[in-house]
């Protein structure tokens, strides 16, 4: 988190409010990108001549979360959920409705689109689709070639060469430079399409389902590949993908969206050993387990009922509320609060806890002062809870029902 | 057309040489057997399924697991007889309830497609017709096979809808397929493909399209009716996960040909082919350790134009060193009786000691926690079957929305 970014928390004697921008030690790095509030809403215009708007598909609706430098946050949720949105918005091929993308200084939401194109250097995306991504009537040596003739990276004498090199870091025989796309196998040109977004050495990769349409024995090849590339070029990634297995495996940092927002987020063992949201306990016992099957018996599956709701008219309160098997009264009435939980783990729920375990009454009720119903109460004052980026030094403690520090 | 004097050893409950009629019998409700397709194409013949034999009982689920091309839809496609007669070459059997059905005519074929053998396709918007109604085509169906009113057919299509979980069925019946969201497109195809009782169901990728959630509610229903109806099903994935849970029996398909064939719980825990052991170590688990490299399958799928000679693995194949000779690149493996054979395993490898080689190698990378328990034969001994009965989807929820 940049220092500029730090915004003016009422600070109250109480630890909430004393929030360090920075993380409480070393371990952590600094983040390179930290998105905030960011939102984008679609028009939905009426039909015949003059077409009003009548109506927002809020794609994404308010999310705050930070990538490290040289990190990878994996981004996951239904389709429509508003993860592949996230990662055209930052890339800025959409422009953001509201919010801020802070990136080495700039934010990338309120870039011109010239003061951008220096800054598109720096930020690159794989696609999902190898065979729509790439024009079928280029040569491979000019879709590598592209962004470096663009950039002016390189002398134009040089593209050739560094194209050769770009195709043998991902794994393609670099005399292969004068082929079309359709000589290539889904997954080499998957891998051209990473060459190409390697090509300017950018600092962060938005890889939007980079591996889904491919087989199964090449989806691993692709994902050793994305590996050693952020080792060997220290580049950050936002990982978007449905599947939780192939994220888990890819990202330390792992967010859950589900329609527009960011419902869960931590560290791969937080979200992944320790869940706190309903929608993430739900979408973690619905992915099939191969060794767990085989070795007898499945884990125990939650049933979600019925589909995700239309985003142009989301449900009050909680979005997750309809689908949902905890939902009392509080959750149409209240939105419940992104609340950091643990070092590194913030979870947006008025019942929060690991599975089974959900406390009796909201534990959110006291923070937002409300009742257990949701209705406002007179008597209580509401925490002034913040919404940064990134994660605080202190949190709180769900069962101790206080903020702790470490 | 029937020939069982072949290399391929007889699997228990895999083969009949008599044709029955099915009922009241134990013996399979589809049997292929030495099931050939070639496509004569510009470039050569596609030889996309060699040899293949396979079975299905009533009642029972098998899961055929294999990567784009290597033939599982193609011989899928064969058994409801949808190929383009005049542009495919097809020998061998397909007895479906004990008639032989591979070169029936259209009109013969016409009566047991969707009667006695039903499909669902991965893509439910491309499956449904985007003009109709989603109950028109659903009472269409019915119609084909029954000489009844439209009335009573559209009642019929509401009962269906109804059943497969569609909320107000008798409004949704009027919807367009565009009206229906991704999971109930795919649960109106399971309704259409299911109304006239079929004995047999194929789901070809019946999930690939959905989200995890999505595929779970499928999954859970598919497996709920098949308790209902008794029918036996054919699930076509590539994600063994989908298998692991839904099959009874797992064929895993390479270039065209079986590799290796058993019950799930065979394949899964004592496989004894490379592929298998490719396919089980390149997918990432929910509960593997993160920061272990996957092991992907080296090279692409090989072309079906021109298959490599001998096993049609053996280019990819990071075991071929064990083999003494040549033997890999010259000669096609038959299938034979695995080592650690229980229910009827069969392997297609020349392999001297596959299950060794998966006990001190393979497993120790992809399940390091589990390895002592195959070794010692300790696993659990029964695998899960369906949902835990008190899981919180039982707990009531909120209706409005």
């Amino acid at each position: 988190m940049t220092e500029s970014e730090v915004t003016s928390q009422p600070s109250a004697g109480d630890d909430p409010a004393a929030r360090p921008s920075t993380p409480p030690d070393g371990s952590h790095r600094k983040a390179i990108l930290s998105v905030r509030d960011l939102k984008k809403y679609f028009p939905v215009r009426s039909s015949g001549l003059i077409r009003r708007t009548i109506g927002n598909v809020q794609a994404v609706d308010g999310i705050s979360f930070e990538v490290e430098q040289g990190g990878a946050l994996g981004l996951v949720g239904e389709s429509g959920c508003g993860k592949s949105t996230t990662g055209r918005l930052i890339t800025r091929l959409y422009d953001p409705t509201a919010g801020s993308m802070m990136f080495e200084g700039h934010d990338l939401a309120t870039l011109s689109h010239r003061a951008m194109t220096p800054m598109r250097k720096e930020v690159q995306m794989i696609f999902q689709d190898p065979y729509s991504s790439l024009n079928p009537r280029h040569t491979v040596g000019t879709i590598v070639g592209t962004p470096l003739r663009v950039h002016k990276v390189v002398p134009e004498k040089q593209v050739l060469n560094r194209v050769r090199e770009l195709l043998e870091v991902v794994g393609l025989n670099p005399e292969h430079y004068n082929r079309y796309p359709n000589e290539f196998s889904g997954g080499q040109r998957q891998r051209i399409g990473i060459a190409r977004a390697l090509a300017l050495q950018p600092k962060l990769l938005v890889a939007d389902e980079p591996v889904s349409a491919l087989d199964v024995s090449i989806q691993a090849q692709v994902v050793n590949l994305l590996r050693d590339v952020q080792n060997e070029f220290g580049i950050a990634f936002l990982f978007i993908a449905h599947d939780l297995a192939v994220v888990r495996h890819f990202c330390p940092e792992i967010a859950v969206m589900y329609l527009g927002k960011i419902v869960e987020i931590g560290s791969r063992e937080e979200v992944y050993e320790h869940a706190h949201h309903p929608y993430t306990q739900a979408l973690l016992s619905a992915s099939p387990d191969v060794k767990q099957a085989a070795i007898g018996g499945r884990r125990e599956r939650i049933r979600l009922e019925g589909d995700v709701p239309s985003p142009i008219n989301p449900p009050s309160g909680c979005r997750f509320r309809t689908r949902c098997w905890l939902a009392q009264d509080i959750c149409a009435k209240q939105e419940p609060p992104l609340l950091q939980i643990g070092p590194r783990h913030k979870v947006a729920c008025h019942f929060a806890a690991e599975l089974g375990k959900n406390p009796e009454r909201p534990v959110t009720a006291p923070l937002l002062g409300t009742d257990d119903q949701g209705n406002h109460d007179a008597g209580a004052t509401p925490v002034d809870l913040p919404n940064e980026p990134g994660y605080g030094d202190s949190w709180y403690d769900l069962k101790n029902k206080a903020f702790t520090s470490a | 057309m029937t020939q069982t004097n072949e290399p391929v050893p007889q699997r228990e409950a895999g083969y009949v040489s008599e044709p029955t009629d099915g009922a009241g019998t134990d013996a399979p409700f589809l049997v292929v057997e030495d099931l050939t397709v070639r496509f004569p194409t510009a470039d050569g013949m596609v030889q996309a399924v060699s040899d293949l034999s396979y079975s299905v009982a009533q009642g029972k689920t098998l899961g055929i697991v294999g990567e784009s091309g290597s033939g599982k839809s193609v011989s899928s496609l064969a058994v409801m007889g949808l190929h383009d007669a005049k542009r495919t070459q097809m020998s061998g059997s397909i007895r479906v309830g004990g008639k032989e059905v591979l070169g029936l005519s259209n009109d013969k074929m016409r009566r047991i497609r969707g009667r006695e053998v039903a499909m669902i396709f991965q893509d439910p918007l491309t499956a449904l017709h985007p003009f109709y109604k989603v109950g028109v085509q659903i009472s269409e169906a019915y119609q084909a096979h029954h000489d009844v009113s439209r009335s009573k057919a559209r009642t019929k299509a509401i009962e269906m809808l109804d059943r497969v979980g569609i909320p107000q069925a008798r409004t949704r019946v009027d919807d367009y397929p565009h009206q229906f969201s991704g999971g109930m497109r795919q649960r109106a195809m399971i309704a259409m493909a299911l109304v006239n009782d079929p004995s047999l169901l194929i789901a070809d990728e019946p999930t690939t399209a959905l989200d995890v959630t999505v595929q779970a509610q499928i999954l859970d229903l598919l497996q709920e009716l098949q308790k209902d109806f008794n029918s036996a099903i054919i699930i076509i994935t590539h994600d063994l996960g989908v298998v692991a849970e839904m099959a009874d029996e797992v064929m895993v398909m390479y270039a065209g040909r079986a590799v290796e064939y058993g019950t799930t719980r065979q394949i899964l825990t004592h496989p004894e082919m490379p592929y298998t052991w490719g396919l089980l170590s390149s997918v990432p688990d929910v509960t593997a350790d993160p920061e272990a490299r996957l092991i992907p399958i080296k090279g692409n799928p090989p072309s079906l134009l021109k298959p490599p000679s001998g096993c049609a693995f053996h280019p990819r194949c990071p075991h071929m060193d064990k083999v003494p000779g040549d033997l890999c690149q010259t000669t096609l493996p038959d299938l034979t009786v695995a080592q650690h054979a229980e229910g009827g395993h069969v392997k297609r490898c020349h392999l001297p000691d596959p299950s060794a080689i998966y006990e001190q190698e393979i497993l120790p990378e992809i399940a390091p926690d589990l390895v002592e328990l195959v070794v010692n034969d300790e696993l659990p001994a029964e695998t899960g079957t369906g949902l835990v009965e008190d899981s919180p989807s039982d707990v009531v929820l909120p209706k409005e929305r």
